[in-house]
């Protein structure tokens, strides 16, 4: 029951698709801030117990996807970021199978939980990429799976009937493998990265680091970093979504030193002075996957599940998908005048 | 939370994400909080020493008169800050509720209040390019309805004013000034109001009982409710400490005694427990209604004819596209009628103008009569004038040679002349 005055129209004018507004009441809808003394305690600051509890009870959606080409070690490293199978290894094309002819997108979901947090992960991977002869547009379907997740939440958050929470199904952080060729970026890494970096989060991380000595990854990866910054990719996290000094610093230090983080996945463990360590195993030494001073693993996992995998998600719904939104909303209703094919157009992009 | 046909998995270490919530909290921390109260009670009741009594301040709100002309809302935000918490409290309070003769419109105006909140959200959804993230919420979260402690039963205005609003805010009945009624009439009168809002079907909030850590005070404190309270700004020494008290000759009303009145609870429940809830059902639930509603209302609808699913989006297109075919038409309209009134126009001036042109002919000739008539008059003036300067000429000469020739002859002269 809607109680209210009733508009005399229903078609009232829709300048930006929005509602008219129905006649103003007696108040002034902006109220003035003023500023409060508080004497004494009166539990304001147990909000954040109040919302700590709610959202440990309705969990945490986390979709990561992974690109790169085959044989970089993408499951692995999934794998040894949450500690669990959460991917498949493919175990490289067999004689029987045949390479895709395209990418392939594939999402796996799964369960897990910690400290009384669940979290539904979904890993995507992409076989195929960069596997091809012929490697032109191969981010293509890639670009086009983000943007139907994005397409399928703006369906449901448009229904009128709406569910309480909508499933998230879209892709929060997408790790870029680069090779470890110590040389340079490829040219398909700065195509797709030119191209993905303003729809999705992109992380890029040197693959299998382990073939490279101190000075050849620190080398390398100022190499990487000024080539990405001469083509205008901005990876995550991007500056311009700093949202104050503080974050302003700590980004900086992230952008301008870590990254692309020079990484090295393992799920098997072998024991180091005494301790059991994720680690692999090579005839001069063992690498030890979580040891800073060997590979910088931990790093990454730190920045993306420690300290910014909400923050990874929130650029991802306050920014990429109301970027897309809005595109989609105008595209589709801003062209006068609508003729029959436009029309027909319009029914099929639907 | 059910898995959804996902596979559950174990752990074979920290992985380390159980540090979720507190990133999230972290930042609403940043973002800070918002929390809108309105108070509808008549005038005297004592809402404002409430509120001032619930957050240990005084807001400045002037005290009304009971000669209002009709119920108005007054918003004030206030901005409090507790430890790292950053709270924008906004109270909005019913100016003149329950004072006019005739009460008919008394509620509506804070319907409309609650709706245009709930319109201005709605709106900002609806935009094309939003920020919802930074979107000042004005919503109210929570209603607190003060009733009179009169001891009998239900006001019909409150009756009505609450069935109004149950399905847009989550009201908490409050009995105000209680200290005016005594314990076991409060027992008696509580059972009455309960009784009376059940009978009449009004849904007030429900403190929530589905979280087994605060579901067993939160079902103690739904059997206390309505809360039955007593607000002061005033301390009063009672022992070695200053609290907040009511002094009468027969005794100290203490706020924060639980025997004395319910105030305890009321800020348990309101601030300390339920906040996030009271926040989480207006959005989720009576703003959702009110955004479905109204969505209706504009004629848009989940499923079209013959039942199939029609994407909001598809509604907006068709919407768009009659929208425009209207436009072109009101302006093809609009046209017309601006041509036409060019035509009408442009054929009065053409009217006036050949008025003014004949009349000015007109003035032409009667110009040209008189000009003639003029220019004979002269010609007469000047012919006359010519025939008398000849006479003078002639006489002054005749008069010089009068003077010259003999009398004689000018008596000649003269009877010649005459």
């Amino acid at each position: 029951p809607c109680a209210g005055p009733v508009e005399s129209k229903n078609e009232a004018a829709m300048s930006e698709l929005v509602p008219e507004p129905r006649q103003k009441p007696v108040v002034p809808m902006k109220p003035m801030g003023i500023n409060a003394n508080l004497l004494g305690y009166i539990g304001i600051d147990t909000i954040i117990e109040q919302m700590r509890k709610k959202t440990m009870k309705t969990g945490f959606d986390f979709n990561i996807m992974v690109v790169g080409q085959s044989g970089l070690g993408k499951s692995t490293l999934v794998n040894t970021l949450f500690k669990s199978q959460v991917s498949r290894k493919s175990s490289g094309w067999n004689r029987e199978e045949k390479i895709p002819k395209t990418v392939e997108i594939k999402a796996i979901g799964h369960v897990i939980e910690e400290g009384g947090v669940k979290m539904k992960l979904t890993v995507i991977d992409t076989p195929g990429f960069g596997d091809q002869i012929n490697n032109e547009n191969c981010w293509e379907p890639i670009e086009k799976y983000i943007n139907e997740q994005y397409e399928k939440f703006l369906k449901e958050e448009v229904n009128i009937a709406r569910k309480k929470r909508i499933p998230d199904t879209r892709v929060h952080c997408c790790l870029y493998f680069i090779s470890p060729t110590g040389h340079s970026l490829r040219p398909l890494d700065l195509e797709f990265m030119k191209h993905l970096s303003k729809v999705v989060n992109i992380i890029p991380v040197i693959a299998k680091a382990d073939t490279m000595t101190l000075e050849e990854k620190i080398e390398f990866k100022q190499r990487v970093r000024k080539e990405l910054e001469v083509n205008g990719i901005e990876f995550y996290p991007q500056k311009e979504f700093d949202e104050d000094l503080e974050d302003k610093t700590e980004n900086d230090k992230i952008r301008q030193e870590s990254m692309p983080f020079a990484v090295v996945g393992s799920d098997k463990e072998y024991q180091v002075n005494g301790k059991r360590v994720l680690g692999r195993k090579t005839p001069w030494g063992i690498i030890e996957v979580e040891n800073l001073t060997h590979c910088e693993f931990a790093l990454l996992r730190d920045f993306v599940i420690r300290t910014h995998l909400q923050d990874l998600k929130e650029v991802t719904h306050n920014i990429h998908y109301e970027t897309y939104r809005a595109k989609r909303l105008n595209d589709n209703g801003g062209l006068p005048p609508m003729t029959a094919e436009t029309e027909e157009n319009h029914e099929s992009n639907l | 939370q059910q898995n959804d046909g996902y596979r559950s998995l174990s752990l074979s270490g920290h992985v380390g994400f159980d540090s979720l919530p507190d990133q999230l909290v972290n930042k609403s921390i940043k973002q800070g909080f918002c929390f809108n109260i309105l108070c509808i009670g008549e005038t005297g009741t004592g809402k404002s020493t409430l509120i001032d009594s619930l957050f240990n301040t005084s807001f400045d709100d002037p005290v009304s008169t009971h000669f209002q002309q009709n119920v108005r809302l007054r918003a004030q935000t206030y901005e409090l800050q507790e430890s790292n918490v950053r709270l924008k409290l906004t109270i909005v309070n019913t100016v003149g509720f329950g004072d006019q003769i005739n009460k008919e419109d008394s509620y509506q105006p804070i319907v409309d209040y609650i709706d245009a909140q709930f319109e201005a959200y709605l709106q900002e959804e609806l935009k094309i390019k939003r920020s919802l993230f930074s979107y000042h919420d004005t919503r109210i979260h929570v209603c607190l309805y003060f009733i009179l402690p009169t001891g009998h039963s239900l006001k019909t205005l409150d009756l009505l004013t609450m069935k109004s609003l149950d399905s847009k805010v989550n009201i908490i009945p409050i009995i105000g000034k209680a200290d005016s009624i005594s314990k076991s009439e409060l027992q008696k009168f509580k059972k009455k109001l309960m009784s009376e809002l059940a009978g009449n079907d009004v849904q007030i909030y429900q403190f929530p009982t589905d979280d087994e850590t605060v579901s067993q005070i939160n079902t103690i404190m739904n059997g206390h409710l309505p809360f039955a309270v007593v607000g002061s700004t005033e301390e009063v020494k009672i022992g070695n400490k200053m609290v907040k008290a009511r002094q009468y000759p027969w005794g100290i009303v203490q706020v924060e005694n639980e025997n004395h009145c319910d105030f305890v609870k009321l800020r348990e429940m309101l601030i300390c427990t339920n906040m996030e809830d009271l926040r989480e059902q207006t959005h989720a639930r009576h703003y959702e209604l009110y955004r479905r509603c109204r969505l209706e209302e504009m004629g848009f609808r989940d499923i079209g004819p013959e039942n199939k699913p029609v994407s909001l989006q598809e509604a907006y297109e068709a919407k768009r596209h009659d929208f425009y075919l209207e436009l072109q038409r009101k302006e093809e309209e609009m046209r017309q009628q601006f041509v036409q009134r060019v035509k009408e126009k442009e054929a009065i001036l053409k009217e006036a103008e050949q008025q003014i042109h004949t009349k000015f002919e007109h003035l032409m000739l009667m110009h040209q009569e008189e000009k003639l008539k003029l220019e004979k008059k002269r010609k007469v003036l000047e012919d006359e004038m010519a025939m008398f300067n000849n006479k003078r000429a002639s006489a002054e000469l005749l008069q010089t040679q009068a003077f010259v020739s003999t009398p004689v002859v000018s008596l000649k002269r003269d009877k010649d002349r005459k």
